[in-house]
């Protein structure tokens, strides 16, 4: 008998570790317990997306979202649900603000306003399963490319749809390839950079877990274009998940013959192996990275010769990200014509971005490129929460920028792509690659980190530059050198023993690493620091010469004192700072007002952790 | 496994389709089998097991089925709806294995409302 329901248990990385699994398993038993197995399929799938809600699921066909469930509620929803037919209340998703929930999946704002094409089979499918690829479209794009198409036809489709390679420098993908194809040289490689480095992203992961068959048609495409032999996935040893289900992939489709020779009876050859990253920032830098597959130590070279003529093992590479390949199948399936309808004059197509921070609905979303700042963040991301202030988005990671939101209604001049000046808010900044770069940031591989008024921004570039720091290669001066004379200024300053010497210098150093630095890690490293010296240096002037930190988020240049009032009237002077304290620096009787002596306090801040009564204040 | 040719390619893609067609959320016909205290009671389950049958010896993919609570008229029960894309629901009650077989090839399968056993075409208005 056919199944009458599909119930899609999210198994992505955020769902498994708020125990999904239990949820199936409970899933399982229960409906075994009821005799309803023949009836009600459980499908485990990768990210959904809406991680914020996890454990979450979707029941089929009425296309009903369940967030936040956990095994006890599995009894009611089977009873409820899947016998009588009610969806569970409690279990639906609610927005903030309103009065009922929502039951169905694409009536939820987070979901309505996005649109897949990398991610068209993000929960729909069981990525174990290369039948439920197949079912879904899956490698027709590849029977197309193979039957009717030649390898010249294939390139110039993927040229004029207008694809940019997604992993941030947006190059030119059709470019790449005729590049790679043309280059002298046997064998050809092709290589998936699944390195993803930048912290709050996940993107490569998210498709690897939900998609896997999508990278792999997308790089057998990609194999016919430029006559490439043989492929590398090259993923971070930190995900295993992603690392499993690629495997798995690779396996099915060796078994199916859609991989190994005579593909198809096309006469094509292909075979894709796997290599695991071990966790070095740079190795997501081309040339570091064909270094470590080729088993030497991740540094970077000096381009020319680029990849496409001087790649792995010196032969002719083709390096794409995770997200380019995965929409190259839909759009060999469904024509240029209908991607480069998609998205703006220059950057076409949609975007996947890694939504976190301080945004109500973090997760993960694709959206058409030329989606607003506002539209992301308020209309899928549901705004910020506690209603604070926006205050500024972080986006390309560690070597991306900080656009403000403190300019809201202050029109600045935007250049669009064409040419025409006008002038825009940069929270109605449309997003694509142009108009990032053009305001100091760069699309880099889909990181948005939103940030509210309690974030210091000094704070922020000292946090991204620690990072960069750390993975600095060390192979050439500037960046060696460099990232560690800011990283120690943004240190001084925010300890309050910045000067305006160190400003200048901070500055001056930030240009000469970004200018001379040999790859991309140094070449971008500066950017948090000099968007956020850009658009916040008052927050930097603040931390110089008054010594104060407007979010008091550097806690060495804030003062703790307790509010006399509040601490009598409404906590009846209870002590529990005094006795949290471990300077022993308070003081004070019970039922008395309680004092910070200055002298003593180390500004570790546990009294307004510990304070229920909101007594302690930060200055 | 032997090696896949463009043709079973297309074959798998079109058994797996059907398996999974209904995720999508999209049938050309929806039966709801109201389940309820009084519809179970009435031998509901036995309906929804006949029309899960039904489905699977027509082979159709196309006809979702889901389920509901009473529907109001507990004396009349086993009911379910049937609802062909772009056309008025209509409820059958008194149901039996027999009827369901004669409903799927009039209404389903034929296009005709079997209205010897329909209560009624349309919904309440709701709100």
């Amino acid at each position: 008998m056919p199944y009458r329901v599909h119930c899609m248990v999210c198994a992505g990385t955020g769902c498994v570790s708020n125990r999904s699994l239990e949820v199936r398993e409970a899933l399982e038993n229960e409906i075994r317990k009821r005799g309803l197995q023949d009836e009600i399929q459980i499908v485990t799938t990768g990210c959904n997306g809406f991680c914020a809600v996890g454990p979450l699921m979707v029941v089929q066909p009425d296309g009903i979202f369940y967030q936040q469930v956990s095994a006890k509620d599995v009894p009611l929803l089977v009873e409820e649900h899947f016998i009588k037919g009610r969806p569970v209340q409690k279990l639906l998703y609610k927005p903030p603000e309103a009065a009922a929930p929502i039951p169905k999946m694409s009536d939820i704002p987070f979901f309505k306003h996005q649109r897949l094409i990398a991610l068209r089979n993000r929960g729909l499918i069981d990525p174990e399963k290369i039948e439920d690829y197949i079912a879904r479209d899956g490698y027709q794009a590849l029977v197309k490319a193979l039957t009717e198409m030649t390898p010249e036809q294939i390139i110039e489709v993927i040229t004029k749809s207008g694809l940019r390679g997604r992993g941030g420098a947006g190059f030119p993908t059709g470019v790449k390839w005729q590049k790679v194809r043309q280059a002298k040289g046997e064998p050809k490689y092709i290589i998936c950079n699944g390195d993803e480095g930048d912290p709050g992203a996940f993107m490569d992961r998210s498709i690897f877990e939900s998609d896997p068959h999508s990278v792999i048609e997308g790089m057998l495409i990609g194999a016919r274009a430029i006559g490439a032999r043989y492929g590398v996935v090259y993923i971070r040893n930190e995900y295993p998940l992603a690392l499993e289900r690629i495997q798995i992939a690779i396996q099915q489709a060796r078994e199916y013959g859609l991989l190994g020779e005579n593909i198809l009876d096309s006469g094509l050859d292909f075979d894709i192996s796997v290599t695991r990253g071990a966790g070095a920032f740079v190795c997501g830098e081309e040339t570091a990275l064909i270094a470590s597959v080729e088993g030497r130590l991740g540094d970077p070279r000096a381009r020319p010769p680029y990849p496409a003529e001087y790649g792995l093992w010196g032969k002719p590479t083709c390096i794409n990200n995770v997200e380019t390949w995965a929409n190259v199948p839909p759009i060999i399936l469904h024509g240029w014509e209908w991607y480069s309808q998609i998205g703006t004059e220059r950057s076409k197509g949609t975007k996947v971005f890694s939504l976190v921070g301080k945004v109500r609905n973090t997760g993960l979303v694709e959206v058409p490129m030329g989606i607003t700042l506002r539209q992301l963040i308020y209309d899928i991301g549901g705004g910020i929460p506690g209603d604070k202030k926006f205050k500024a988005v972080q986006t390309g990671g560690p070597s991306g920028g900080c656009i403000p939101a403190g300019m809201m209604d202050q029109p600045i001049e935007y250049i669009a792509p064409d040419g025409k000046r006008e002038a825009r808010d940069y929270l109605d900044l449309p997003i694509d690659y142009e108009s990032l770069t053009d305001v100091g940031s760069m699309m880099g591989s889909g990181g948005l980190v939103v940030m509210d008024e309690d974030t210091c921004m000094v704070d922020v570039a000292r946090y991204f530059l620690a990072f960069t720091q750390d993975e600095s290669c060390g192979a050439c001066t500037p960046c060696r050198e460099g990232t560690k004379l800011m990283l120690d200024i943004l240190n001084r300053i925010v300890d309050g023993h910045g000067t305006m010497d160190d400003l200048r210098a901070l500055e001056e150093i930030a240009w000469v690493v970004k200018q001379t630095s040999l790859c991309g890690l140094g070449k971008t490293a500066p950017n948090p620091v000099l968007t956020t010296l850009k658009y916040f240096r008052d927050e930097y002037l603040a931390h110089i010469e008054a010594h104060k930190c407007p979010a008091h988020v550097c806690r060495a240049l804030n003062t703790y004192r307790i509010d006399p009032v509040i601490c009598v009237e409404r906590g009846h002077g209870c002590g529990v700072c005094r006795r949290e304290c471990p300077e022993k620096a308070i003081f004070g009787e019970k039922n008395q007002p309680h004092r910070i002596d200055q002298t003593l306090c180390k500004k570790c801040g546990v009294c307004v952790e510990v304070c229920h009564f909101n007594a302690v204040i930060v200055e | 496994m032997p090696k896949l040719k463009i043709e079973d390619l297309a074959r798998i893609r079109e058994q797996a389709r059907r398996a999974t067609l209904l995720r999508e959320g999209a049938g050309r016909v929806k039966i709801t089998v109201h389940l309820g205290t009084c519809g179970i009671a009435a031998g509901g389950r036995n309906i929804m097991t006949a029309v899960l049958r039904e489905i699977e010896e027509r082979n159709l993919h196309d006809v979702l089925v889901t389920t509901s609570g009473c529907a109001g008229l507990c004396s009349r029960e086993p009911m379910m709806t049937v609802e062909v894309l772009g056309q008025a629901p209509v409820k059958y009650v008194d149901l039996t294995e027999g009827k369901v077989k004669e409903i799927f090839a009039e209404h389903i399968v034929g296009g005709k409302i079997a209205d010897r056993y329909a209560l009624a075409v349309g919904s309440e208005r709701v709100m």
